[in-house]
């Protein structure tokens, strides 16, 4: 019966898709209305904007021939401004990809060490609570004025946005660990460090990993508007590039694969989260 | 010398009360002494300060003033000398059943091959008839199963005494019936000394060599230590026949019911 109940809502998506695209379509068809400006002006520019107007806004079609083309070549590099779109989103996921690993590298030790000690998260909370909610690009002139370079301004920008809910997320999953498992291994002598990846991090572990999902998550909404700003590859720079070209169709197959590279990412984690749970 | 193998000494424990204007002493002035090789019960009705006492022995509590030795040495911590059964069976929901053995094993053994401590691992696993769910997770096991590998966990650090918290309090009947038997083949072949806690005064009949009994709390008291009567091969199908088996029942019942109210500290 699963079977059938998943096939009804494919089927229902399919058809949500299908009515999405068709207003789409109707809402950007060419107005082929009467001419609308001044027949001196129709001659000197032709008909085509005189007449025919056609909305400036991409038909279905015309964001699906982009799409088949980028995807088709993705990799193309014909100097600065034309890159193909893999490089771009390569150049964002690497930079995600240092920026969140960095920050997990810092999260999770301070995160532990938060968790076990009453004493350092009263001190840490603090701090933490004022640098939390300040969001990511608010660093980017002071991330500028010290590192002195974009690219690792754009991962710094990352390191700080992501590494808030992992250093979260582990002080509790650590500080959470069950009284009975922390007797036993006290029982049996375990040293402090079997302790930690023996005992406290598996323990742990769904906890941490949902943090590191949240992060993930984060980090990618942020790259973007982080690399409109520094400029220069990425993902974000060649959104803000097409808007300076006015190529709404190209804007969109960016915006598209923007969602599915974070959909991937998301299950990425989510299939480490179910790794790492554990019944009990 | 199997004489005093455990002593406790004056032992009490007491928190600040509520309000801030004096305290809440739990028991006081406990002393009792355990022969190596001894099986003794602790009974008691709730907030006596059983589970608190064990926890001072396994280490993981420190009493408020008092001392016990284990063996002539004072407990300072808790010790791969004095294996631990939980009552809530403790066991790490990660691991196997394997797993949660060889974990202990290798904290006692760290220098063992891979290859002796899953020997090991799996004597202890066949003592407890656990065959063919080495490779199970806790939360596939009922509870009656955890339990064994709790106890097969506590029985493979080959400690110098075991400490049960109320090992069975979680179990039907029927399951506890059959793990009693299986713990009475063990300690008698093992010769362990073991200290239990346990509410089921058959059970402690079934099991100990002797039973402390502890008045109620707060300031409660080691009340009585009685030997058990009956033979050494008692079992849980015979023993209710044995005269003495009444005599002793009734005593400790009457205990619980009564005495254990009205019971001063001399």
């Amino acid at each position: 019966m699963l079977g059938r109940e998943k096939f009804r809502s494919f089927l229902l998506s399919v058809l949500i898709l299908a009515v999405f695209l068709a207003i789409w379509q109707i809402a950007s068809m060419p107005s082929t209305g009467d001419q609308v400006v001044d027949e001196e002006y129709a001659k000197l520019v032709g008909s085509a904007a005189a007449t025919g107007q056609k909305s400036s806004f991409p038909t279905p079609a015309e964001v699906g021939k982009k799409l088949f083309e980028q995807l088709s070549n993705p990799f193309y590099d014909r100097g600065a401004n034309d890159k193909g779109i893999g490089i771009q989103l390569a150049w964002s996921v690497s930079r995600v990809a240092l920026g969140f690993g960095l920050a997990a590298l810092v999260a999770i030790p301070l995160g532990f060490v938060i968790g076990m000690s009453r004493l350092i998260f009263s001190a840490l909370d603090p701090f933490i609570q004022v640098l939390k909610p300040i969001s990511p690009l608010a660093w980017m002139p002071l991330a500028l004025f010290t590192l002195k370079d974009s690219n690792v301004s754009a991962i710094f920008v990352i390191f700080i946005c992501s590494i808030w809910p992992m250093l979260i997320n582990t002080a509790f999953g650590v500080a959470a660990v069950r009284k009975e498992w922390i007797d036993v291994s006290r029982t049996l002598e375990v040293r402090p460090l079997r302790k930690a990846l023996m005992v406290i991090l598996p323990a742990a572990a769904p906890t941490i990993m949902t943090g590191m999902r949240i992060s993930i998550g984060i980090a990618w909404l942020v790259i973007v508007a982080a690399e409109m700003l520094v400029g220069g590859t990425g993902i974000g720079y060649f959104v803000w590039n097409e808007w300076n070209n006015l190529s709404i169709a190209n804007i969109l197959v960016a915006v598209l694969l923007i969602g599915v590279i974070g959909m991937l990412l998301d299950m990425c984690f989510a299939r480490l989260q179910r790794a790492v749970t554990y019944r009990d | 010398m199997t004489q005093g193998f455990l002593k406790v000494q004056g032992l009490r424990k007491a928190f600040p009360a509520a309000g801030g204007t004096g305290e809440l002493v739990v028991f006081d002035n406990v002393n009792f002494e355990i022969d190596r090789g001894d099986f003794v019960c602790i009974i008691g009705h709730s907030g006596c300060g059983k589970t608190t006492i064990l926890n001072v022995l396994a280490g993981l509590e420190e009493p408020t003033s008092g001392h016990s030795f284990v063996d002539g040495r004072e407990i300072s911590g808790p010790s791969l000398d004095r294996g631990v059964v939980f009552q809530s069976h403790a066991l790490m929901p990660w691991m196997t059943v394997q797993g949660n053995i060889a974990f202990a094993v290798r904290s006692k053994w760290p220098d063992w091959t891979k290859a002796q401590v899953d020997a090991h691992v799996q004597q202890f696993i066949d003592m407890v008839h656990l065959q063919g769910s080495e490779n199970k997770k806790p939360s596939q096991l009922s509870g009656g199963m955890k339990q064994r590998v709790g106890i097969a966990r506590a029985f493979a650090i080959q400690p110098k005494m075991l400490l049960l918290d109320e090992p069975f309090g979680a179990l039907d009947a029927l399951t506890r019936g059959n793990i009693q038997d299986e713990l009475v083949t063990i300690v008698r072949q093992t010769q362990q000394t073991v200290f239990m806690i346990t509410h089921d005064v058959d059970e402690a009949i079934l099991l100990s060599d002797k039973i402390f009994l502890m008045s109620n709390g707060p300031r409660a008291v080691l009340a009585e230590i009685v030997s058990n009567p009956l033979p050494r091969d008692r079992t849980r199908a015979t023993m209710h026949h044995d005269p003495k088996f009444y005599e002793l029942r009734n005593h400790l019942i009457d205990f619980l019911v009564h005495r254990s109210k009205t019971f001063a500290a001399a």
